[in-house]
């Protein structure tokens, strides 16, 4: 027996897209309205979050952080958890490159627009560069690196307010530093009555009604108990914004049945595959302390890829780094000495790669590396290299070389020595953490899921405010270029609602 | 019964194999790292749980037929060596049992606060203050 419950507004998801639309109705709720957001995840107390890379990667990410695609030879990391994935990311706030979006063609998106909203959610986050005695010695060497290999880094603008420097970022700031939409959209709509719902996992979408699953918070769980009873709920709405992201709204749309009238739905997947590089230096450098994304080189419009500084915990490290044996674990111990560089492949949409759903309703991701993607990476590895011995390195550790131990000596033979032919999917160790598409913007049902203001195409009653609108691969890190996609869909709810009354209950 | 229970042998001798360090465990520290994984395991679907136990049961039978020997009890260099062709097998299935497995292995053992600091990382929610004290 489901327990039936009305309101007006229904969000699912409460991350950059959640999250802000979320902050940006919350004025409704002052008029009368009810506005409610959906989240799978938990609410964690500011004290939960302790930095171990056990004890939160579990509760945060879907499965754990190790959702892997359909053939298993890519990890997906994406939040779960109140704030979704602003929680995890670095605070990285870029604003949408004016060409990719004029590549999109979406009629009726302009990069302007885009640009002016992304400014108010900067303003809003605290958006700032790092002074730099802030920066610690694994970015300084990237951007001294770029420079004594021609290339010009760049520096990330990030939303911290009171950064200390504890490079735990991707476990959730233990500081409360990171201005995610659980710090500054989601408190302030709670503040002006929005009420958010979480350990709540929406099974499906019907006509301005969603099937929602409340579960009970597990003995000794981080976390606290949802405000809602476990159960099942039938939620009436007049409007749903779908903000699960990439993945889980494609699959919620999916296992609602809305492909027959949707034929684009769940393709369009793109998700900049990545893999960490790491070099060895002489001496011991600051690396595990510090924010850990600082410094970015793009590439994207030359070579189809971005470099960006990082620094991941030993587990991750471990995991990512190519090989096994008595190789990886000497440059395991060389930890301290580690400098590290996220090597981002700008993808493309392409037929093979899409979400489906199994026949439980759980998403399925199939991806395939397409010959450009790998070339990509390995003109990455290539510049990274240059980079790492441009910084003064010893060694370069280098999954598209074979031997992966690239030394100084092999400077001059970087192009022969890292090559496409070298990446072994299933060996290599790539992740993604940029997931786009499945929901795609564009003029119709036929070529697209979503208008450019986040209406489904044929379906009134249903939004959708996350990266899933993206039609292709922003190429850079997305989630400011989220907050104003969903700036927008919120502004289009506000618009279409007194058109939007109940339809009668079936 | 542990999901890693059937095959526990094998998984320490490829841990060792995958992770030297995991030569100088003692009873208590394999306990600790099995932990680990078994919660991990828990956590995957059924289907994931069941092609570990699976990859691990052919992994000890893959070296007898050119070494003679299971797989648990080869030299570690050797078993190193066997993991080595195991990832660049030809088959997807065996180059993602290995990655699975390093994978769990990794967890067991990284995710320790002991064994991450004995590689030199001091990672601290206080940051900086951290490093200056």
């Amino acid at each position: 027996m489901s327990e039936a419950v009305t309101c007006d507004v229904a969000i699912v998801g409460s991350g950059a897209g959640g999250g802000t639309v979320a902050a940006a109705l919350a004025p409704l709720v002052g008029d009368g309205l009810r506005v409610v957001v959906f989240e799978q995840g938990p609410r964690l107390r500011d004290d939960e979050f302790d930095g171990g890379e056990l004890t939160m990667a579990p509760v945060l990410y879907e499965d754990g952080g190790g959702f892997l695609t359909a053939d298993g030879t890519m990890t997906l990391a994406f939040g779960r958890v109140y704030g979704g994935s602003t929680v995890v990311y670095t605070g990285t706030s870029l604003v949408a490159p004016e060409r990719v979006i004029r590549g999109w063609r979406v009629p009726g998106l302009l990069a302007s627009d885009l640009a002016e909203r992304s400014a108010k959610y900067m303003q809003q986050n605290n958006v700032h560069l790092l002074s730099p005695e802030e920066i610690n010695d694994n970015n300084r060497l990237f951007a001294e690196g770029c420079h004594a290999a021609g290339f010009t880094a760049e520096q990330f603008p990030i939303n911290v307010r009171g950064c200390v420097g504890s490079s735990l970022c991707n476990l959730g700031c233990p500081n409360a530093a990171k201005q995610g939409t659980h710090r500054v959209q989601l408190p302030a709509a709670e503040t002006q009555g929005v009420e958010v719902v979480t350990r709540a996992e929406v099974l499906r979408v019907d006509p301005q009604k969603l099937r929602v699953r409340v579960s009970e918070k597990p003995p000794g769980g981080k976390g606290e108990p949802s405000t809602w009873a476990p159960g099942e709920y039938d939620v009436r709405a007049r409007v749903i914004v779908a903000a699960g992201g990439s993945v889980g709204t494609s699959a919620l749309l999916l296992r609602s049945g809305l492909r027959a009238r949707l034929p684009r739905l769940g393709h369009g997947f793109t998700c900049h595959p990545a893999f960490i590089l790491v070099a060895e230096h002489a001496q011991p450098i600051t690396n595990w302390v510090g924010h850990p994304k600082s410094f970015f080189l793009d590439r994207a419009e030359e070579e189809g890829f971005v470099l960006e500084t990082c620094m991941y915990f030993p587990f991750t490290t471990a995991k990512n780094l190519t090989g096994l044996g008595t190789e990886h674990a000497a440059m395991m111990q060389a930890f301290e000495r580690l400098q590290m560089i996220l090597v981002l492949a700008c993808d493309r949409p392409v037929e093979e790669n899409r979400i489906e759903v199994d026949r439980s309703g759980r998403p399925v991701v199939h991806y395939t590396f397409t010959p450009a993607v790998v070339e990509s990476l390995a003109a990455a590895t290539r510049a990274a290299a240059r980079i790492f011995f441009g910084a003064g390195a010893v060694r370069v550790h280098a999954p598209t070389a074979d031997p992966h131990i690239i030394t100084r000596e092999d400077t001059e033979r970087l192009d022969e020595r890292i090559t496409a032919e070298h990446f072994v999917p299933g060996t290599t160790s790539v992740s993604a953490a940029h997931l786009m598409g499945g929901c795609g913007m564009g003029g119709s049902a036929a070529s697209s899921v979503c208008d450019a203001w986040g209406r489904v195409h044929g379906v009134p009653w249903l939004r959708v405010a996350d990266s899933s609108l993206f039609p292709d691969a922003l190429q850079i890190n997305p989630y400011l270029t989220v907050m104003a996609l969903a700036d927008r869909t919120a502004e289009a709810v506000r618009r279409d609602l007194p058109e939007l009354s109940m339809v009668a209950a079936t | 019964m542990s999901l890693l229970a059937p095959a526990r042998r094998t998984f320490r001798a490829a841990a060792e194999a995958i992770l030297p360090a995991a030569t100088t465990l003692d009873e208590s520290g394999w306990a600790s790292v099995e932990r680990i994984v078994q919660d991990a395991l828990a956590q995957r679907p059924r289907k994931a749980q069941r092609q570990i136990v699976m990859f691990l049961r052919v992994l000890n039978v893959y070296p007898v037929l050119r070494h003679r020997r299971r797989f648990s009890e080869l030299p570690r260099e050797t078993r190193e060596r066997v993991l080595h062709d195991l990832e660049r097998a030809r088959h997807v299935l065996l180059r993602r049992g290995v990655w699975g497995l390093r994978t769990l292995v990794f967890m067991g053992y990284y995710t320790q606060p002991v064994h991450s600091a004995s590689i030199g990382y001091r990672a601290s929610p206080r940051g900086w203050k951290a490093l200056r004290t």
